[in-house]
């Protein structure tokens, strides 16, 4: 019957351990609602926004009497400036006031084209006020160049022909408020991912210290296997989830046209999931020697407060990183391994991190990874077994 | 030694300035059970520990089938350990076949040998339910199925009875029986020393450390010194206290209890009491595994 077993290699142990991880996490109803909260939130702010960007946008403009003259001019001009503009003919005045009143319109105008008369409910809006008073002008004007003797078209046509000559040292980017959203999603869901999934790490740790099953465990497996198969068990949660939601969230930032640029998007969400393996690898270790100095899931947080904090300053930091990502503090702060994994895929979205950095933050973040990899693992090592009060970090570090 | 022996050799481990272990030496051969007793504290979860390579000795050596005892040959140990271990939130069939798994079973064989234990320990029903869920004695009854899925060579129990309802001791006691009978070695502990007497080929105590006495029950009890009872109802007060290598333990009433320093008669005692008038009693006392161990475990505590 001894025939049974067979030496169990590192690797197969590892492997055991990482799905035994990824089973019980994906399987609970937490990953799930979790995952689908997140995704209706999501849907949701989406939807909104459409709903808010469609509606609000749009002044409808009342024209009543000679002032229906100068709805084409208007229009005209209000799509010059990128306003969306509708006119109606209103048979009267009274009518129209009450139209304002009720809301239905935005904005009556009657009088005659060169003096215009303008109501609105409470403010003008002042472009609107501008493309108005151009309008009124322009008719004033025509009046003046016909009493003296000139053809108010000619003289139009050169005056139009007058042009301002604009050169830039950067190029314009129209997408640049798309690039921050998207660079601001990309930090939240890399802070929350990394939080999350490495405070699970410790959570894990604590769970088989305090159920003492660590005991049995570690009669077969060593504690490396076992740090390393919980670390990759549970990175792969982590990037199951962030993988479903980047890509459910583009799917529908597309399709309801709150994203035109889903190319820098796709981008951004493929560094995004680079940067959550660097970063979750990061901070795993680092989580798992955390946990392992406490033997309660109650003193579980008191241990991981330090290093959740370093990851809410990346969080903080980031939104200063995005208002400015081009500066000298957001390229520092950016480069270093701690906060990189928060801080360079928004600096990436926002296009504002060459090659070199890209390079530069990933080598200084894989050696951080190699050195706290192995000094979390020292620590993990010398605490696991060690049941009862919390062990103080040096000690765990001198055994 | 040799083969499928389970050999603890000059184990010692000092926990600060406590001595834990101080040169612990037993062995426990194939197919024996083997009762480790001691009082709380006195050692033996440590060294139970030392074996499963849980807790590194200072000193001495663990050896199974004549070699070291390595991380290899750990996989061939069966282990519970005193401070039961589970994950609370698995359930039963897949954190047994995660164990078997673990301990290098194939998965095939893995599931076989879950459903097996499942049922000879009666837990058939609870199989998919969360270990958390269980009550306390199927908990332990999960445990004991955690220690033997992967068809260990060797048993370390500690404390395998405790907590648990006599059906389910006996259930426990046939289960160590027969895998003895397979020729494994199985080391337990227990503080039911009346148990350990009854199961046990082979009995070590422990005492702050040391080993104090091992070897099997009648071998231990029979350096003991001999203690009788004799009941003669004529006899005076204090008529045997003057019987050469006789110290008196009590007399009470018509009955008197002597201990018998090694190499005296005890037909001397007899033909004593006779002396006295009619005698209607007389036993001689098999000192028990706990008179024993008592006596063991205060002999000398001062020192």
């Amino acid at each position: 019957m001894s025939g049974l077993r067979r030496p169990i290699s590192p690797a197969a142990a590892v492997r055991l351990v990482a799905q035994r991880e990824l089973g019980a996490r994906l399987r609970t109803r937490g990953f799930l609602i979790g995952t689908a909260v997140i995704l209706a939130v999501l849907a949701g702010y989406l939807l909104f926004q459409t709903a808010l960007v469609s509606n609000a946008e749009r002044t409808t403009v009342g024209l009543t009497g000679q002032a229906a003259a100068i709805a084409e001019p208007l229009r005209a001009g209000a799509e010059g400036l990128g306003l969306d503009v509708e006119t109606r003919r209103v048979a009267d005045v009274t009518e129209g006031m009450a139209d304002v009143e009720s809301g239905d319109l935005d904005v009556l105008v009657s009088g005659s084209p060169a003096s215009l008369r303008v109501q609105v409910k409470s403010e003008l809006d002042q472009q609107l006020e501008a493309v108005l008073t151009g309008i009124s002008r322009q008719e004033v004007l025509s009046a003046k160049l016909v009493q003296a003797g000139l053809n108010p078209a000619e003289v139009m046509r050169d005056v139009d022909a007058a042009r301002i000559q604009v050169t830039s040292f950067e190029e314009h980017d129209p997408a640049q408020g798309q690039r921050i959203v998207i660079a601001l999603v990309m930090m939240f869901l890399l802070y929350m991912g990394i939080t999350a999934y490495g405070s699970l790490v410790a959570q894990g740790i604590v769970e088989e210290k305090s159920s003492r099953v660590v005991e049995i465990l570690l009669s077969t497996v060593r504690p490396w296997h076992l740090l390393l198969g919980k670390v990759i068990g549970l990175g792969l949660t982590g990037l199951v989830q962030l993988a479903i939601l980047g890509v459910a969230g583009l799917a529908m930032a597309s399709a309801t046209g709150a994203l035109t640029i889903t190319g820098v998007a796709t981008t951004t969400l493929l560094w995004g999931l680079v940067w959550y393996v660097l970063g979750f690898f990061l901070y795993a270790t680092v989580f798992a020697a955390a946990g392992s100095l406490v033997s309660r899931q109650e003193d579980v947080q008191t241990v991981l407060t330090p290093v959740s904090m370093v990851l809410l300053v990346g969080f903080i930091a980031g939104f200063t990183v995005v208002q400015e990502p081009e500066g000298t503090t957001a390229t520092v702060l950016s480069l270093l391994p701690p906060l990189s994994p928060i801080l360079l895929p928004s600096r990436i979205a926002t296009g504002s991190a060459g090659a070199l950095e890209i390079v530069a933050a990933l080598v200084l973040t894989l050696a951080a990874i190699a050195a706290l990899t192995w000094l979390g693992g020292r620590v993990y090592r010398a605490a696991i077994l060690r049941t009862g009060s919390r062990i103080r970090l040096k000690d765990a570090l001198r055994a | 030694m040799g083969e499928g022996t389970l050999e603890i050799d000059r184990v010692s481990k000092r926990f600060g300035d406590v001595v834990a272990l101080d040169a612990v030496t037993f062995d426990v051969r194939p197919g024996e059970l083997f009762g480790f007793v001691g009082s709380n504290g006195a050692g033996k979860t440590t060294t139970m520990r030392i074996v499963l390579g849980v807790l590194a000795a200072d000193a001495g050596e663990v050896r199974f089938d004549g070699g070291p005892v390595t991380h290899e040959t750990r996989t061939r140990i069966g282990y519970l350990p005193e401070e039961r271990g589970l994950y609370p939130k698995m359930r039963v069939l897949d954190q047994l076949v995660y164990l078997a798994r673990l301990h290098g079973v194939p998965a095939i064989e893995a599931h076989r040998s879950a459903e097996l234990w499942i049922e000879r320990l009666g837990l058939t029903e609870r199989r998919r339910d969360e270990v958390q869920k269980l009550s306390l004695g199927n908990q332990q009854r999960v445990q004991l199925a955690a220690a033997l899925v992967h068809d260990p060579d060797v048993l370390v129990l500690d404390e395998p009875f405790s907590g648990l309802d006599p059906i389910a001791v006996d259930v426990m006691s046939d289960v160590l029986r027969e895998k003895a009978a397979t020729g494994v070695p199985v080391v337990f502990s227990s503080h039911q020393l009346d148990l350990v007497e009854r199961l046990c080929d082979r009995v070590g105590i422990i005492r702050s450390g040391r080993i104090v006495a091992c070897g099997s029950v009648a071998e231990l009890t029979s350096g003991a010194a001999v203690r009788i009872t004799v009941r003669a109802p004529a006899a005076t007060y204090g008529w045997a206290a003057a019987l050469p290598g006789v110290r008196v333990v009590a007399e009470n009433g018509d009955d008197t209890v002597v201990e018998l320093a090694p190499g005296t008669d005890d037909q001397d005692v007899l033909a004593a009491a006779l002396a006295t008038g009619p005698v209607r009693e007389f036993t001689r006392h098999h000192p028990s595994l706990t008179e024993l161990f008592r006596s063991a475990v205060t002999e000398g505590a001062d020192t």
